[in-house]
């Protein structure tokens, strides 16, 4: 899961790779596009909608703004695990727990498809995870947000889930090849993320009527937030200083924020009404002439107040995330101790 | 390897932007430099390739044929990671 809220930090130190570079190269130069000037190069392959791979010459730029948006992408996955994690020992059924651990695996799973995404641009995961650890690096603001009932994880999977998707699927045509490839495996492995969500919905709807006003809280909890995930507003006048020109001119990002999030509303409401759930939203209607939902404002002010550390548990994640760093230091530790004795073994034996 | 025969490369072709290297084949070479240059002339001769890797072959940890089974078991009972395991009404769009 991931969301696209994020706001632009520091540039990252983000040095070039080194290696057989020459040898490569020569490989490499035999390609569809061909210019002398390494600018003209990249821009070429952009503008005939190729990839870019980790041994192209890139600008400073592109390459920073990979940098962040993907180690905030994998932060997001990871820190994610946290508000599920927090139903997985109270799951109300043995396979309910499975499904919840097999979600919460996926995330992490994710984390670190993404994290290597990122590594090829000159970055390292202990580089990236400091920087997060130390409140450097932001990851997706709807995860400071607490998961007060179980219908919450049916709420996460079905709206979190499913604007995470809307981010997601464009982002496997993003031009950094390994980023798009990393974004290709998430989308199908997440896939099921928002069915599972869902169907507790689906469930919890028709159930008893303490169970239907669960399922109605959750919604009303989630449902703003989720469309905060977008990010704040990026069309018309609000386009202005944004970085998404730059992300779209770099072919990282293919869609602004305000379509995404119009195309995932058009796509939810049917769905809530299918669910006989009311979303939180009294200006909700059906615009005949623009083809689309119409929908009320958002709350940008506490979407600031959130990104700036101050939503209901940013401490509280990012304290967790710096506690498990280090209560698993051992465990790191130990798989050292044990690859150097397996070495030394082998030394020995030879 | 006997005295005088040059390593084993395993080597990886990319066949265009956007796509994984993929294994292609292996060759021998006295180096990574030659054992690049070489697989481009052995594999890639048609323009099957943007870019290649050549990895030495000592370098690869493969799992084991025999073991198969109960490397890959534990994945098999877990049918709840896939979507149509979901019990949710058909008639809902872009679900």
């Amino acid at each position: 899961m991931y969301g696209n809220d994020h706001s632009s930090d520091a540039p990252l130190n983000a040095a070039e790779a080194g290696g057989v570079d020459e040898a490569m190269a020569h490989v490499d130069r035999r390609d569809s596009v061909d210019s002398g000037d390494e600018q003209e190069r990249f821009d070429a392959l952009l503008a005939a909608d190729q990839r870019i791979e980790p041994r192209d010459w890139m600008p400073d730029d592109y390459r920073k703004t990979l940098v962040r948006q993907i180690a905030q992408h994998a932060h997001s996955e990871i820190i994610g695990m946290q508000p599920e994690g927090n139903w997985i020992t109270r799951a109300p059924s043995l396979r309910r727990k499975a499904i919840l651990m097999a979600k919460s695996q996926d995330e992490a799973g994710h984390g670190l498809y993404l994290y290597s995404a990122a590594e090829t641009l000159g970055t390292s995961r202990g580089e990236m995870l400091d920087l997060l650890h130390a409140g450097k690096q932001k990851y997706s603001s709807i995860f400071n947000y607490p998961t007060l009932t179980w219908a919450d994880v049916g709420a996460i999977g079905w709206l979190v889930d499913g604007a995470a998707i809307m981010n997601q699927v464009p982002l496997c045509r993003c031009s950094y090849g390994p980023y798009a490839r990393a974004m290709i495996r998430v989308c199908k492995e997440e896939s099921f993320h928002q069915r599972q969500g869902f169907e507790i919905l689906w469930n919890l709807a028709r159930g008893t009527d303490a169970q239907r006003e669960m399922a109605q809280d959750a919604a009303n909890r989630w449902w703003w937030p989720s469309l905060m995930m977008f990010g704040p507003p990026d069309t018309g006048e609000a386009a202005q200083g944004t970085h998404t020109e730059l992300s779209m001119a770099w072919g990282i990002k293919r869609f602004s924020n305000d379509d995404l999030r119009q195309k995932f509303v058009d796509m939810t409401v049917p769905q809530a009404q299918k669910l006989g759930l009311d979303l939180p939203d009294d200006d909700l209607a059906w615009d005949d002439e623009r083809g689309h939902w119409n929908f009320g404002e958002i709350d940008w002010d506490e979407f600031w107040q959130v990104v700036k550390g101050d939503g209901p548990c940013n401490a509280q994640r990012l304290e967790h995330r710096r506690t498990a760093h280090s209560e698993g230091a051992w465990v790191r530790e130990a798989a050292n101790a044990y690859a150097a004795k397996q070495s030394q073994r082998a030394e020995s034996a030879a | 390897m006997n005295a005088g025969e040059w390593p084993l490369w395993e080597v990886f072709v990319r066949g265009k932007r956007g796509l994984n290297h993929t294994h292609a084949g292996s060759l021998h070479a006295p180096d990574a430099t030659m054992a690049l240059r070489n697989a481009r002339d052995v594999y890639t001769r048609r323009g099957e390739g943007v870019s290649i890797w050549v990895v030495p072959a000592s370098s690869i940890t493969a799992s084991s044929p025999d073991e198969r089974d109960s490397f890959f078991d534990p994945a098999a009972d877990k049918v709840y990671r896939h979507p149509t395991f979901y019990d949710v009404p058909e008639d809902v769009e872009y679900l």
